[in-house]
């Protein structure tokens, strides 16, 4: 037998709450890596992925202690080890690639530094040949001007390029297990891609071990060779790629493959004629942020010239690459960022552009829902007091009749009555969601503007939110923009979809068409860099490079 | 005590722990020795009472006589009236003041917010002490024209600080829901801003506190203050400070005073009473 890098038995982390309760957060889980193997770890936020994959440099966070197991990593049981041991071993025999490269890098000093800052800790190469070492990295991670990339400062390349540079941090000491923890969750798609292609294509040269991650299927299909299912610190399934994606066993694995099936929307059956009003009506809008000039038109122009209608009864998916200007465009509608031009029509009635010339009514029937849940709620007012001020300030309830109509919107959104006495920061993310989402309701809207709603959320939530925003809109009647970057949630609810690029909208088409029937190239591109459950998907992709060059927003 | 603190929390729905309870219970003292200290001197205040000067501690006079021969005593239970009141009083309202404008300068933004900032910052750049000595020598020294003064120069660092920290809270999503949703300024500086603030707002309060006693006694030496023979007790310690090396207790009590009172507002804000929210029906 082949001696393994990796062997995990029986490993235990415990955590000790304020309150001095001990919290168990993995519970006996044990696999092994073979050289040059690729597991992924998946699971939803909560389940311990990450807090596995760190224990492997013997590293357990503040507050978490490593109780029991053996962590063998190449011949070397890390448990056994001083602090000062298990120093040694991390950035040289284990290295680790963080979700957010932007909050890894120091953004006063050059790349190239940091990248062989931890060669340099070790002791390992001189300084020369460290600098030799980064570059020729840089070459196989498909970096542009691989020569002198490293003299440029964090904020001088783009999000995806410092992605691959964190990596060759990584691997500048020729580590023989490299943890990535979700590395490329905050890139965009398009971007997604050439991250990925470089990291597998890096690994596979060096027979680098590695541990991966992430919620994202789609994204293990394409990298992973076995994949370990974890749901509240236990292992549920470990199998191959294949057998896990194409023929899971456990009950568990199964709910998360179905939850990641693209289902189609059937759009509902609206009784409106073909002449009705639309409920929102875009006119030839530009806007955007900073002092106005002399055309009127503001410093930094997002959006240009966005013309579309809503009908009623209808949802509307926007999609794109950040900076793409989707959610200026929510901004606009809702009134918090006045248009320099154009017009806003709600149900044929023309709109002020700033909210705060807008009626209070007209403000109630346009709700805005964000991204983030935790920024969303105000973390010092319990969820009773959140709910009941759109039902005191729109519609005038007071005092009992506040409260019953709190209780019918938790009940609405599936969540039990008691939660009206908790703090935001006393609920899960898919609670804190569901209440972001009661609030909007509150108001009795007939248009929600769903801002990334589920994006921060894993995928079993953010299916069981997609469904209750469906259900809602049966028994309600309501429309929803819906804003994403991903193509299978807009997939799931929207009628039309919206694709923007650089603040104009490329193309308008119906949902159904939008896998095979893309006109315009840039959405084309956009749509096909979409990970699929599929493990050659990557391999088999073959994308224009003319194309990419010309819409890379660099 | 825990028994104690349980049975407030019980009646009251508030919970507090010990240090907090112990704090308020030492504020309370100096409240109500403020309140009543006409009541409770055993000697007038001006009044020499001893031949010896800084006398020890005796059955006469409990906490010693001063550099002329005052009884201490009489003199701290006085001076608690001036340094509590007249303190208490600014720096309620300098903060009231700064951070009810620094979060609607906050709020505002544009053109509001540049003009009295900067109107602030330059009020700001003049020197405490001569600011107070030019509005005490032109309108004359009182009570109400002390807490007036002590208030204006130390309004504008709380409203530097409340609006530094009310432009973070602002830029929060839960901020702009309640804009979209039509609030006004006033809702919105009161129920989204404020809770999210009130933390460093009132550890600021503390400080801003203990500041303002020192600058009262720094006026009260100058004779600007509050005027003999009535005296606060910054300016207590400051005349009597030449008896430091004889161990006075003329010096030590109003010292320990000082503390005990500024301490314990630190302390009070530090650990102040939860509400104990129902997590039963």
């Amino acid at each position: 037998m082949t001696e393994q890098i990796v062997q995990l038995k029986d490993l235990y982390i415990n955590a000790t709450t304020d309150a001095g309760r001990r919290v168990e957060i993995i519970k006996g889980i044990s696999f092994d890596i073979a050289p040059g193997e690729m597991l992924a770890l998946i699971g939803e936020s909560g389940s311990g992925k990450t807090t596995v994959a760190l224990s492997l440099m013997g590293y357990a966070r503040t507050g978490c202690q490593i109780d029991g197991g053996e962590i063998v990593v190449d011949g070397q049981d890390m448990m056994k080890l001083s602090e000062a041991g298990r120093a040694r071993h991390r950035g040289a025999t284990v290295s680790y690639i963080p979700q957010s490269a932007a909050a890894a890098f120091n953004p006063a000093k050059t790349l190239i530094d940091q990248v062989i800052e931890v060669a340099r800790i070790h002791d390992l190469m001189p300084a020369e040949a460290a600098r030799e070492k980064a570059t020729q990295l840089f070459r196989a991670l498909a970096l542009p001007e691989p020569d002198t990339i490293g003299e440029r400062y964090p904020h001088q390349v783009s999000g995806g390029q410092l992605q691959r540079l964190s990596a060759a941090m990584a691997l500048i000491n020729d580590p023989r297990l490299v943890i990535f923890d979700e590395p490329t969750t905050a890139l965009d798609v398009t971007t997604q891609i050439e991250v990925l292609r470089a990291f597998k294509s890096v690994m596979k040269q060096g027979g680098i071990s590695g541990v991966y991650v992430t919620h994202d299927l789609a994204v293990v299909a394409q990298i992973a060779d076995r994949i370990a299912v974890l749901k509240a610190g236990e292992v549920q399934e470990i199998g191959t790629t294949q057998q896990i994606l194409h023929a899971p066993k456990h009950p568990y694995t199964k709910e998360l493959m179905a939850a990641f099936e693209p289902k189609a929307f059937e759009g509902f059956a609206t009784d409106t004629t073909q002449d009705a009003t639309p409920v929102l009506g875009v006119h030839n809008v530009f806007a955007g942020y900073g002092s106005k000039g002399s055309d009127g038109m503001p410093a930094a122009l997002i959006l240009k010239d966005i013309n579309f209608d809503l009908m009623p009864g209808k949802n509307l998916g926007v999609i794109g690459e950040s900076g793409s200007g989707k959610s200026t465009l929510a901004r606009a509608v809702a009134g918090l960022l006045p248009p320099a031009k154009g017009q806003i029509a709600f149900a044929g009635q023309p709109l002020r552009p700033d909210l705060r010339h807008r009626t209070k009514d007209e403000l109630r029937r346009i709700q805005i829902v964000f991204q983030l849940a935790d920024t969303a709620l105000n973390p010092n007012k319990p969820i009773g007091k959140i709910l009941g001020r759109p039902l005191e300030f729109y519609h005038g309830l007071k005092g009992h009749a506040r409260e019953a109509r709190v209780d019918e919107l938790l009940d609405m959104v599936r969540l039990p009555k008691s939660i009206r006495h908790r703090l935001p920061g006393e609920l899960s993310g898919g609670q804190k969601q569901r209440i972001n989402l009661a609030r909007a309701l509150a108001a009795e809207p007939e248009l929600i503007l769903c801002d990334e709603i589920t994006s921060a959320l894993d995928t079993v939530v953010a299916a069981a939110i997609l469904d209750l925003l469906k259900e809602l809109q049966r028994e309600l009647s309501l429309s929803y923009m819906f804003i994403s970057h991903d193509l299978s949630t807009v997939e799931a609810i929207c009628d039309d979809v919206l694709v923007m690029y650089k603040g104009e909208i490329v193309e308008r088409m119906p949902t159904a068409q939008m896998r095979d029937g893309a006109q315009h190239a840039y959405s084309r591109l956009l749509i096909s860099s979409v990970p699929q459950l599929d493990t050659h998907w990557l391999d088999a992709l073959e994308q224009d490079p003319d194309i990419i060059a010309q819409f890379s927003q660099r | 005590m825990t028994t104690l603190t349980k049975a407030i929390a019980h009646k009251s729905g508030y919970h507090i722990n010990l240090v907090g309870l112990s704090s308020a219970i030492v504020i309370l003292f100096w409240a109500i020795v403020a309140l009543f200290a006409p009541l409770l001197t055993p000697y007038p205040v001006g009044e020499i009472v001893d031949w010896d000067y800084f006398g020890p501690s005796s059955s006469a006079f409990w906490l010693g006589t001063d550099y002329l021969g005052r009884d201490v005593f009489s003199r701290i239970l006085m001076g608690a009236r001036f340094t509590v009141g007249i303190s208490l009083a600014a720096v309620t309202l300098a903060c009231f003041i700064g951070v009810t404008l620094g979060m609607v300068a906050a709020v505002i933004g544009g053109m509001f917010d540049q003009v009295l900032s900067r109107f602030l910052d330059a009020f700001n750049s003049i020197p405490s002490k001569l600011f107070g000595l030019v509005v005490v020598a032109a309108v004359g020294s009182s009570i109400p024209v002390l807490i007036l003064t002590l208030t204006a120069i130390y309004a504008p660092g709380s409203y530097r600080f409340a609006r530094a920290l009310a432009v973070n809270i602002n830029t929060m999503d839960f901020v702009t829901v309640a804009r979209a949703r039509g609030e006004g300024t006033v809702y919105l500086i009161r129920e989204e801003i404020l809770p999210n603030i009130l933390g460093p707002v009132l550890a600021d309060f503390g400080l801003r506190f203990v500041f303002i006693v020192l600058l009262l006694s720094g006026l009260s030496f100058l004779g600007l203050g509050v005027l003999p023979p009535n005296a606060d007790w910054g300016a207590l310690v400051k005349e009597n400070i030449s008896g430091l090396p004889f161990a006075a207790p003329a010096v030590i009590y109003p010292s320990v005073a000082i503390a005990s009172l500024t301490i314990a507002v630190n302390m009070l804000i530090d650990n102040l009473p939860k509400k104990i929210r129902d997590r039963e029906d």
